[in-house]
């Protein structure tokens, strides 16, 4: 039982540091494709020291995204063996397609990093957008695989074994529209407001470099801008989808204890398993029925139509609070960012407005992985939802806290040496001359 | 059966690509760490110019393989995977090693520390093919058994052995030459050259004395592999290895260092080919043959379409890759 524990802590510790670097692969490429096609336009050369900024601390996340993907990859069967043996046929083809996603994006940000001299502008920023657009591929093969686990499809499930498998079927589980769209406006915003925070940070520091930061500022500013504003309601679907398809996950993340009509919605307060109820929360009467089946009426299924011992870890209430509580503050400062332009009053020159972007920086990707895991600790007990258990599926391996411990070591001492990198870049952007490599 | 095959096959292309790019890459790491003499820094500078802009691209073909293996092989991933649990782990920190300190040492403006980051990327880069070579040797040695879809040899034996770790230096001398070789036609001055011609026939040296060594452990702890590369179509592979790697010493000593690389890479075709008609019928010897835990057919055949579909959008993007950044 502790032995699973590991395995599950450890495949946690990987996704929970493999996705920002994952999420900054989506994104960045995004970002440094607009600035890039802003400069062929404005031959303003701002434009293209930016690109030249940003893509040096892509090529830095790349790298690390790169390996600690390869990591995953290999610790699915490493920790994970059963899963692997049944699951592969069925999801291996989406990760297969990533494959060749990740491939293009590997080619293409090698030429993009490497080739400003010797292709033509064109070419180059040709480049730029097969990196984008493979980054935005690969996330949608992967989370196709992430969609089966959660809602499997595409098989005959007899006497333990997966079999008459439907590979194609598979791949096209009814999860795979809202995780994809949720996820990658998720990594868009994550992106690009940490981006604006730290570019808000050199300008309320003072920098003589100021009309560079603040197109800097604008531009990721107003990229995230319109996935700010939809993520609500993709969210909202996403919510619609767990209720229908897995009534315990919903139950388990609202920490909804009866089946009742007219169900509440609690917001905040403290839940408690044992007694069934949860202190100091904000009630809205029918507000859970409503959000689940659009029907204040609607009858929401109750963690008691469930055996105890299947029920979800109680931090998935919280980690779902606290999602929605970071994408409500992230709208509150959109709605703030559309007033300002509306009284024509340029961003970047409110210090109040870069001040609390700088501190919300960021709550992106803090929401991003919250939301990760409200999905894969909600999907608890099961590795296939409703077929395969995870306690059945860990390896046999004894003393997985070996790996567990050099794995989370490693990690830590990665992140901690990504975040000098980029410090070092940061206080380098704000002087006058950048020194250059 | 023969979709399985089909497969197998590709698997065996794809670590033929991944050895003749991604090992030339830990080779050059290898280099980097054996850099020797007054022209030691500009070595090293050649090195790193030539796997920057394309590590990254070469290092998928081992992802390709890995997904290959547990989409068309689950059976066999799910067991090496128990079975070979601590070379993994140490492969896998060996690959984050070396790609993360490589791109740190180009990108880090604290000068100070790349020094730290050179030493790491070059450690690593000889951990990665010891470990590589350990774990695909123990696919041979009959030391992972299983019962019930899982292995039940433990989490040592599979994989410590002499053979195994024979192995193991015999990647690193491939990789290591491999490197070597290709280093010849990417320096631009004579001087450089001339280091890696050298160092080309050190490590052919040291290829044929590795490779020696394990044919001969594997007489008594590999023996199906043993048997099938000394009998039937077996040593025609030993002979294309030789002549390749003989063709490939001659064309360096006439400077022809393009042709040199040719057959460099024909010594890798010729010794990965090998092993895979030598470990056939089987993934796993003695208890995984191919068509034991196999995918359905289903999704067999899905992956090769995806396949077929993928490569003709990624050799161009290769191509063009290579184009920008190699001699021809």
């Amino acid at each position: 039982m502790e032995n699973l524990l590991f395995a599950r802590s450890q495949m946690a510790i990987s996704l929970i540091f493999h996705i920002i670097f994952a999420a900054i692969g989506i994104g960045m490429p995004a970002l440094m494709v607009i600035t890039e096609a802003l400069w062929l336009r404005t031959r303003d050369p701002e434009y293209l020291s930016l690109t030249k900024a940003w893509s040096k601390g892509t090529a830095v996340f790349f790298a690390v995204g790169a390996v600690s993907g390869t990591v995953l990859s290999f610790e699915l069967g490493l920790l994970f063996p059963e899963f692997m043996r049944q699951a592969g046929p069925l999801i291996g083809p989406a990760f297969a397609l990533e494959g060749f996603a990740f491939f293009a994006e590997g080619i293409f940000l090698g030429i993009y990093l490497y080739a400003w001299n010797r292709i033509s502008p064109k070419l180059h920023l040709a480049a730029g957008v097969i990196v984008a657009l493979s980054g935005f591929s690969s996330a949608i093969f992967v989370l196709i695989s992430n969609a089966w686990m959660n809602a499997p499809q595409g098989f005959v499930f007899a006497n333990g074994e997966f079999t008459q498998i439907q590979p194609l079927v598979a791949l096209q589980s009814p999860f795979v529209l809202h995780l994809t769209v949720h996820m990658l406006a998720a990594a868009y915003i994550a992106t690009a407001l940490s981006v604006a925070a730290i570019h808000a940070f050199a300008l309320l520091k003072g920098t003589p470099r100021r009309s560079f930061h603040q197109k800097a500022f604008t531009t990721a500013f107003l990229f995230a801008l319109p996935f700010v504003l939809i993520q609500p309601l993709v969210g909202h679907f996403a919510g619609q989808q767990v209720a229908k398809r897995q009534p315990l996950k919903l139950a388990a993340l609202e920490r909804h204890y009866q089946t009742s009509k007219r169900a509440p919605l609690h917001i905040g307060g403290i839940s408690d398993d044992e007694k069934k109820t949860i202190r100091g929360a904000l009630l809205i009467p029918g507000g859970l029925s409503f959000l689940a089946h659009t029907d204040f009426n609607a009858e929401v299924t109750g963690l008691d139509a469930f055996p105890r011992e299947d029920w979800p870890h109680p931090m998935v209430r919280y980690a779902f609070q606290l999602m929605v509580l970071f994408g409500m503050i992230l709208v509150g400062i959109a709605a703030w960012g559309i007033l300002l332009w509306l009284r024509k009053r340029p961003l970047t020159t409110q210090r109040r407005f870069l001040q609390v972007n700088f501190l919300t920086g960021p709550l992106g990707f803090l929401a991003l992985e919250a939301g990760w895991i409200v999905t894969e600790v909600g999907r608890q007990p099961w590795v296939i939802y409703g077929f395969l258990r995870t306690k059945d599926a860990v390896t046999p391996m004894p003393g997985l806290f070996i790996p567990l411990i050099v794995i989370s070591l490693v990690y830590l001492v990665l992140g901690g040496t990504v975040i000098a990198i980029l410090r070092r870049y940061v206080r380098n952007s704000f002087q006058a001359e950048e020194t250059h490599l | 059966m023969i979709l399985a095959e089909a497969v197998a096959l590709t698997v065996l292309v794809v670590l033929v690509l991944y050895t003749l790019t991604g090992g030339a890459d830990f080779g050059g790491g290898i280099w980097d760490l054996l850099a020797t003499g007054p022209r030691r820094v500009e070595q090293r500078r050649l090195i790193e110019q030539a796997i920057a802009p394309v590590w990254e691209a070469n290092h998928v073909w081992l992802i390709v393989a890995i997904v290959l293996i547990f989409t068309a092989f689950p059976l066999a991933f799910s067991v090496a995977s128990t079975a070979l649990h601590i070379p993994l782990i140490i492969l896998l920190i060996g690959i984050v090693m070396r790609g993360t300190a490589f791109t740190f040492r180009q990108y880090d403006l604290n000068r100070e520390s790349r020094g730290k980051w050179s030493r790491l990327f070059a450690g690593s880069s000889v951990l990665v093919p010891l470990f590589l070579g350990i774990c695909l040797g123990s696919l041979s040695t009959e030391t992972i058994r299983v019962a019930n879809t899982a292995s039940i040899s433990g989490f040592f034996s599979p994989w410590i052995g002499w053979f195994q770790l024979s192995v193991g230096f015999f990647t690193l001398s491939l990789f290591a030459y491999i490197a070597a070789v290709y280093l010849t036609v990417e320096a631009k001055e004579s001087a450089i050259r001339a280091d890696f011609v050298r160092r080309s026939y050190l490590s052919a040296i040291s290829l044929v004395f590795t490779g020696f060594v394990t044919a001969l452990l594997a007489r008594s702890q590999a023996p199906h592999l043993f048997e099938r590369l000394t009998q039937s179509w077996g040593p025609w592979f030993q002979v294309s290895g030789a002549l390749c790697l003989f063709t490939c010493a001659w064309s360096l000593l006439r400077e022809r260092f393009r042709f040199a690389r040719v057959f460099a890479a024909g010594v890798a075709i010729s010794i990965l080919a090998g092993w895979g008609y030598a470990q056939y019928p089987y993934s796993i010897i003695p208890d995984i043959p191919l068509n034991l835990g196999t995918a359905p057919e289903a999704t067999l055949r899905l992956l090769l379409i995806l396949l077929a579909g993928g490569s003709a959008f990624l050799f161009p993007a290769l191509f063009w890759l290579f184009k920008i950044f190699k001699k021809y």
